[in-house]
């Protein structure tokens, strides 16, 4: 049991500290740091990318561009300098002759205006000798190819394969079984501002204002690659516009700015990604594929339950998203079984997007409960609190807390699910065909092991430092409110203050693990601070702490749930869906922000949206290529696409998580919607979509 | 020769020199240092870069600066009444880069609605249509926003629709 704060600020709904920045449009983002005293006039760098997917670059000539009045420099392969470690292959930029997914960064263009660098970088002449890309081969992703094999661990750490009791048994035996194959395409996290660093090289020291989900990541793994000195490398990041998770891990573009940075001392240099290069070098979620296999008695009792995951990862780095980890959570069944394989393709590198793993790897498994209860006649939120387990099924460890069964039941609740009518394709209301659809959510409750912070009396106010990010999240204002509750001072005398390396080591904004951990942490410091300082601290008095480990993480499994519903409408003659509601019930822990963790839950759940209706990146296997590459044709969500969103939340007290009794917002939104979608679509047209999106001509079928 | 223009820009006046290249939103950004508009696709696609210029929404992105000079552009910087803290109240925003965006069509929604504009989503041609939701979702969804603030974003709209009218 950890202490829990009494709350006082936590809790409240206060306002966005950066709120009126942010609506004027005043708060500095990475690309539009202004240029520093001292430095030169700002100079900007274009990149030119590969147009094929696998070679090797054998004539590269610069010299058009180079006689371009105001360019300063090209650099290429022959001209950039040698960096100190290229061991990951991703962020060996400008380094040799290969190729090895269509878009990456051969040469980049630095002169004295965007116009003339662009101009520039279209004048720069590449020829590959390019490896036939054999459509069969290279960059499609099938569960039958031949060349899968199995990763030594998935993403964040966890077991590839795991198993318990005998699945095939389970199969043989139980009288009623399903198994059925689903999908989720490759996706692009698109945050709103395009990936951008503003980089300035003094000729000891770099200064990267970057757009990222963790300085202190940036800082590491530039003095990595360059070999420079961590005092070398200062990061900031005041804002981002937005990431997802493909700012929380540097990619090429950063090591592009700090080379070009490099190569002209003194001048402030600007790069910031197209939308269209985001596509390569921003990472992206792998599409999955995934056979599931359910086991059950009449009564709905699971006896077994199984998946097995397909997916893609590149043949420069490899990233193993952990789609069947939740699995091994969800559901009660003696006999079990997950497995992951991965295809190496010639495609860009995979990476974080929104709830890797429990994003995709929600959607076959709360399909597939969908179609058992149909086989069964059982209605879908009974099914699931049939098999809802006392202990962790695949650990045996208890739970700090669990309410999934109190989520489905209050949302049916609020959704007015009673008295739904079972059968398919039965309700047209003015044209359209409606239907009701619900899944379930789930995300991990995650402390990351390392982060600092400091509490320091400054005038009448106390100021917290720690290097953490606020990506939209609400940090800059919820984690003041933690502050002062743990110093047990007024919240409007608590300043925090984040997002630059000359701020203590913080750990990613990811993983919904920004209050949890950094609120550790600042609560540690604040208790370290009154227990030096007393309640009548003097100017200047500072105390740090870093974030203490939580032994009860040992006896329990730590995770949020909840369930979403959904209402789909399909037009009878076009296939047009739409979703008219969608209401989600989340029990996630105390919430610290009700303002900030709803916008954080609707967030996510339109992402879900966009996930069940409209995004798919279409990677061409012969070229390498994704051809909807901007935001005309790989469509999110717009406004008029959400209709009647709902995010609600239980009151839940969970004492064993941290002294906030946060269990994190940002992810769990987009988890279960696309489900709860698909099953809506069932519902009402009778046609089961098993591959994401659910666009017009499948159900039209 | 690069050519001459002038602009006012929330209310201050600019005279400079620019690449006919340069669109409207690279001018703003790059060459005055007015950063409230953002570039999220630079293609007309995102909405990020929307300013009122001559008082109509546009897509700075999609303007070549030459083609405006003597234009009066208003950002979200220069747009004061009930939006901006609407906007903040119903928190209609997460990481704040499209917001400068949803801002100024907000402003402009609001006035091509008292203007009595249509949207396709108006049932009644003859009358001029209530701003209710899916009036307000129609007509910002030039703007798009990753956060998938939307709803906060309506809430904000109606709000300031209904300040301006009292
Ligand atoms: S930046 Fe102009 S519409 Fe996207
Ligand atoms: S607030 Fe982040 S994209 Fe709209």
């Amino acid at each position: 049991m950890t202490d829990v704060l009494e709350p006082r600020a936590i809790g409240r709904d206060l306002l966005r500290r950066d709120g009126g920045l942010k609506v004027r449009g005043t708060a500095v983002y990475a690309d539009e740091t202004p240029v520093p005293e001292g430095a030169g006039p700002p100079a900007y760098c274009r990149v030119v990318t590969s147009t094929v997917a696998r070679g090797r670059i054998v004539d590269l000539d610069t010299t058009a561009a180079e006689a371009l009045d105001g360019v300063q420099r090209v650099l290429t392969h022959a001209t950039a300098e040698h960096l100190a470690s290229t061991e990951d292959r991703e962020l060996a930029v400008l380094q040799d002759a290969e190729v090895g997914f269509r878009g990456q960064i051969v040469a980049a263009v630095l002169a004295d205006s965007d116009e003339i660098a662009r101009e520039a970088a279209g004048l720069v002449e590449v020829r590959y000798a390019a490896e036939a890309t054999n459509a069969e081969l290279r960059a499609e992703l099938r569960a039958d190819r031949t060349d899968l094999y199995t990763p030594e661990k998935v993403n964040a750490g966890h077991e590839t394969d795991t198993a318990t009791g005998n699945m095939d048994d389970a199969l043989a035996l139980a009288p009623v079984t399903l198994e059925r194959t689903y999908r989720t395409p490759m996706q692009h996290n698109n945050p709103m501002e395009p990936h951008a660093t503003s980089a300035l090289w003094t000729g000891t020291h770099l200064t990267l204002w970057d757009s990222t989900q963790s300085v202190h990541r940036v800082r590491d793994t530039v003095v990595q690659v360059f070999g420079l000195a961590p005092e070398q490398v200062r990061v900031v990041c005041p804002y981002v516009g937005g990431g997802f998770g493909s700012k929380g891990t540097p990619h090429a573009n950063v090591v592009t700015a700090a080379l070009a940075a490099r190569a002209l001392p003194g001048r402030l240099v600007r790069f910031a990604l197209t939308r269209q290069e985001m596509f390569a070098l921003a990472g992206h979620r792998t599409p999955t594929i995934q056979r599931l296999q359910l086991a059950a008695e009449r009564d709905g009792t699971l006896r077994g339950i199984a998946i097995d995951v397909v997916e893609q990862t590149s043949k420069v780095k490899e990233f193993a998203e952990q789609t069947g980890v939740p699995t091994r959570t969800m559901y009660a069944a003696p006999n079990r079984r997950t497995t992951h394989r991965l295809a190496a393709l010639d495609v860009p590198v995979p990476s974080w997007m929104r709830a890797p793993g429990e994003c995709p790897g929600m959607f076959g498994p709360e399909v597939a409960l969908d179609e058992l209860a149909v086989e069964l006649g059982i209605d879908p939120v009974e099914l699931r609190i049939r098999n809802e387990p006392e202990v962790d099924p695949e650990t045996g460890r208890p739970f700090s807390s669990r309410n999934l069964v109190a989520c489905l039941r209050a949302g049916a609740e609020r959704f007015g699910w009673a008295d739904r009518d079972p059968e398919p394709g039965t309700r047209r209301v003015d044209g359209w065909w409606v239907g009701t659809g619900v899944a379930a959510s789930v995300y991990p409750t995650i402390r990351m092991t390392k982060s600092t912070a400091t509490v320091r009396r400054e005038g009448d106010r106390y100021v917290g430092r720690i290097g953490a990010a606020d990506l939209g999240t609400g940090a800059y204002t919820v984690l003041p409110q933690i502050l002062a509750d743990a110093l047990g001072v007024d919240e409007a005398r608590v300043d925090v203050l984040l997002g630059d390396t000359d701020l203590p080591e913080a750990s990613v904004a990811g993983g919904s693990s920004g209050t949890t951990t950094w609120g550790s942490a600042l609560v540690e410091a604040a208790r370290e601070f009154r227990d030096e300082f007393g309640d009548d601290p003097r100017e200047g008095d500072e105390a740090a702490a870093d974030v203490p480990p939580n032994p009860a993480e040992q006896e329990y499994v730590m995770s949020a749930f909840g369930a979403q519903f959904a209402e789909v409408r399909v037009h009878a003659d076009t296939g047009e869906v739409r979703v008219p509601r969608l209401y989600g019930v989340f029990a996630c822990g105390r919430i610290v922000n009700p303002r900030t963790a709803r916008s954080q839950l609707l967030g996510g759940m339109t992402m879900g949206l966009g996930m069940a209706l409209h995004e798919q990146s279409l990677l061409d296997p012969r070229t390498g290529a994704v051809v909807n590459h901007d935001l005309a044709e790989y469509h999110v969500p717009a406004n008029a696409d959400v209709a009647d969103l709902q995010a609600h939340w239980l009151d839940e007290d969970d004492p064993y998580v941290n002294p906030m009794g946060s269990k994190g917002v940002g992810e769990i939104g987009i988890v279960g919607t696309a489900a709860a979608v698909a099953n809506a679509a069932w519902h009402a047209t009778g046609v089961r979509v098993r591959d994401l999106p659910i666009t017009l001509d499948k159900v039209l079928g | 020769m690069d050519p001459e223009l002038t602009l006012t820009v929330d209310g201050a006046t600019h005279t400079t020199t620019c690449d006919t290249r340069t669109s409207l939103l690279d001018l703003l950004r790059r060459r005055l240092g007015i950063t409230s508009p953002k570039k999220g696709c630079d293609h007309g696609q995102c909405g990020a870069c929307t300013v009122l210029v001559d008082g109509r929404r546009v897509l700075s992105c999609l303007t070549l600066a030459v083609t405006r000079d003597g234009a009066e552009v208003v950002t979200a910087a220069g747009i004061d009444g009930p939006l901006p803290q609407a906007f903040q109240e119903a928190d209609g925003f997460q990481c704040g880069y499209c917001t400068p965006g949803q801002v100024c069509s907000a402003a402009g929604v609001l006035d091509e609605h008292a203007r009595g504009w249509p949207s396709v989503v108006t049932a009644d041609l003859t009358d001029t249509p209530a701003l209710d939701d899916a009036e307000i979702a129609e007509r910002m969804s030039g703007n798009l926003c990753r956060c998938g603030a939307y709803k906060g974003i309506r809430e904000a709209v109606r709000t300031a629709a209904g300040a301006a009218t009292r």
